[in-house]
């Protein structure tokens, strides 16, 4: 099948502030006990791009994630913050520089999405300082766009899924990084509160040139929203590459194992699957049909 | 824009606000609780009196009564009551699950039991004892870490480790008082349930400088266990050294309750009641740490004055707080085991 041209060019995407902000990783393997969970994966994020890590689940898409944020020690490789080698960099000086919001995090109970949003300044903060007007703002600027303004004295229990996910992603907005790596940020959600999540994420990424790193599970929406793709296969990098070149039947068959067509986004001009599955093939069952008569 | 900034100033100062009048009624609470507890008796004693006794201006019978019975016993309790709820608090706060409280996973029961080895079986005493029960509470909390952490950490599987820890090392020091034919019943309640009787100007001075020590360490650490609460991820991509931090947060906490316990034995159910009630008292997402320390004072001194005034017999505080402790935690683990098997 003939791969429609997606005219891609993720350098373009980059904005004066962000330009300098870059993660890059060599070679970066994790192990849980003896098993490899990541084996030797690169990867090189810069100039405001929207990068999506897909892969089936128990790939290490997450483990990836956590290495790149020092969640977790790699076995081997370095990843690098900023031209710095982050396992050497001071734990709040890496906060203030990259921001991560794991999958499906929990808040304390009765905590107020002011409250919550507001522990994203720690990094900024050594015992005994004060909250000051960046605080304030940064806090503020960040309930803003994520439209939670007006949920502030909320308890966080009280939201919604999708306003609860806002009020975390505000947080690590407060938390002012260049780089924001977010573990599957739309999972759980309903369709139209994953859209409003992601193009709030690609809003942050045009306006300020915040340089994004997900892991998501629709490879769809990966191809409609990421400049980059990494396809993740048992812990290894399968396939780097933009959307066109990553969204092919084989990439997918290898990755998910699954048989796929691909169609062009209607909405983006981005690759788009549509995948074979036993029952969903109406013109099958009148074939079927038909050969029983 | 600047409307809403006063708004949520304001929402702020009200939480701020009432976190203070919390924190000022208990302690007046606790002062009116400690006065209670020095002046009733067998004898009533006056203000004055006491007044007296401080200035070492009364006669000698009110001097001895007051000054080495009531007041050492007064300030003991709450001394030990915030201890105990300040550990409880710190514990329950950093695993995330009110049933995690020191005194129902077993680390209680190790400072106790060593205590009561230390002093049934070495017949040592003060410092030394203390020093002794932290041992204890401090090894109890590795052994159930290590069973607990073996295959991941699952909350349910600590509790109950901790409660069988906590039922073995019981058995181990009741067999010690037992086999120690010198000890009265009234003695052995100390390290059976916990008791106030035997403090005296030894333990306060102990136990009143690690509520010091202990309060100077907690405030920096309590800020990193309200980021804690966010979950070890989320924490330690803002920046906090979560291991680092936790391991402070144990120590700290397995020293303040192991000196309480060296000094007044194990009073149950005041490390698992302050917490809740703190947080329930202050309503917000912080850990309320000092909150639950006052808490704690307020439970052993109020339970103290039950104890002793309530009825016509005297009971060692700590039956009290168990009356007390023993239904609230039924409810909880009902609660929490309908939780687990929703999930
Ligand atoms: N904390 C952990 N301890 C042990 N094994 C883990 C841990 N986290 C993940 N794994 C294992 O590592 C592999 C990769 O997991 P993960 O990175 O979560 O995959 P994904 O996010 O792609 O679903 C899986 O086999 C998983 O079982
Ligand atoms: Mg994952």
């Amino acid at each position: 099948m003939k791969l429609p041209e997606i005219p891609t060019d993720p350098l373009n995407h980059g904005q004066q502030q962000s330009q300098s902000a870059s993660l890059s990783a060599q070679k970066i393997s994790v192990a849980y006990g003896t098993h490899l969970a990541v084996n030797g994966v690169d990867l090189d994020a810069h100039g405001g791009q929207i990068g999506a890590i897909i892969g089936a689940n128990g790939c290490g898409k997450s483990t990836f994630l956590r290495a790149l944020a020092r969640l977790v020690k790699p076995q081997g490789g370095t990843v690098i913050l900023n031209g710095h080698d982050i396992a050497k960099l001071p734990t709040k000086r890496v906060a203030t520089q990259l921001g991560i919001l794991p999958q499906s995090p929990i808040a304390p109970d009765g905590i107020t999405v002011f409250d919550l949003v507001s522990r994203g300044r720690y990094p900024y903060h050594r015992f005994g300082s004060h909250w000051s007007r960046q605080d304030q703002d940064a806090v503020e600027h960040a309930l803003e766009v994520t439209h939670m303004s007006d949920f502030a004295d909320r308890s966080v229990d009280q939201l919604s899924g999708g306003q609860r996910q806002r009020a975390w992603i505000a947080l690590t907005l407060a938390q002012d990084t260049d780089i924001v790596l977010l573990d599957e940020p739309t999972t759980y959600l309903d369709v139209a509160y994953q859209l409003e999540v992601l193009d709030l994420l690609a809003d942050l990424n045009a306006i300020d040139g915040i340089i994004i790193i997900m892991v998501i599970h629709d490879i769809n929406l990966a191809a409609r929203y990421a400049d980059w793709i990494l396809a993740m296969k048992d812990g290894t990098c399968d396939t780097f590459g933009t959307p066109s070149e990553v969204i092919t039947p084989d990439v997918i068959r290898r990755v998910f194992g699954m048989d796929v067509r691909i169609i062009q986004d209607p909405e983006s001009k981005t690759p788009m699957i549509i995948a074979d599955s036993r029952h969903a093939l109406g013109p099958k069952r009148e074939i079927l049909e038909k050969e029983k008569l | 824009m600047n409307q809403t900034n006063d708004e949520k100033s304001v929402a702020l100062r009200a939480s701020f606000k009432r976190a203070v009048m919390v924190i000022v009624s208990l302690f007046i609470l606790a002062l009116v609780l400690l006065y209670i507890d020095i002046i009733f008796g067998d004898s009533l004693y006056s203000f004055t009196d006491v007044m007296d006794v401080i200035a070492s201006r009364a006669p000698s019978g009110i001097t001895f009564v007051i000054g080495e019975l009531r007041l050492p016993r007064a300030l003991t309790a709450f001394a030990c009551g915030a201890l105990f709820g300040m550990a409880g608090a710190s514990f329950q706060r950093l695993l995330h699950n009110p049933l995690a409280s020191p005194d129902i996973i077993g680390i209680t029961e190790g400072a106790n039991t060593a205590a009561v080895f230390g002093i049934v079986v070495l017949g040592i005493s003060g410092l030394e004892l203390s020093a002794f029960a932290i041992v204890g509470g401090l090894t109890t909390a590795i052994v159930v870490a290590l069973l607990t952490f073996h295959h991941g950490f699952a909350p349910q599987r600590l509790v109950l480790v901790g409660i069988a820890i906590g039922a073995m090392l019981n058995a181990i020091g009741s067999w010690m008082l037992i086999r120690a034919d010198q000890w009265d019943i009234q003695s052995a309640s100390r390290w059976l349930t916990g008791s106030l009787a035997d403090s005296d100007w030894t333990y306060v001075i102990i136990t009143m400088i690690t509520l010091a020590i202990g309060l100077i360490a907690v405030m920096p650490l309590s800020r990193q266990l309200d980021m804690l609460r966010l979950g070890d991820d989320v924490a330690a991509g803002l920046g906090v050294k979560v291991g680092l931090s936790r391991a402070a947060i144990v120590i700290i906490a397995v020293l303040m309750l192991s000196i309480a316990t060296s000094a007044v034995g194990p009073i149950a159910f005041v490390s698992f009641l302050a917490g809740p009630i703190a947080v329930r008292l202050i309503h917000s997402g912080s850990s309320a740490i000092a909150t639950s320390g006052l808490v704690g004072s307020c439970l052993v001194l109020g339970s103290d004055v039950i104890a002793q005034h309530a009825t016509g017999t005297q009971f060692p505080v700590g039956v009290v707080t168990s009356v007390i402790g023993g239904p609230v935690l039924v409810v909880l683990m009902y609660f929490s085991m309908r939780k687990e098997s929703q999930l």
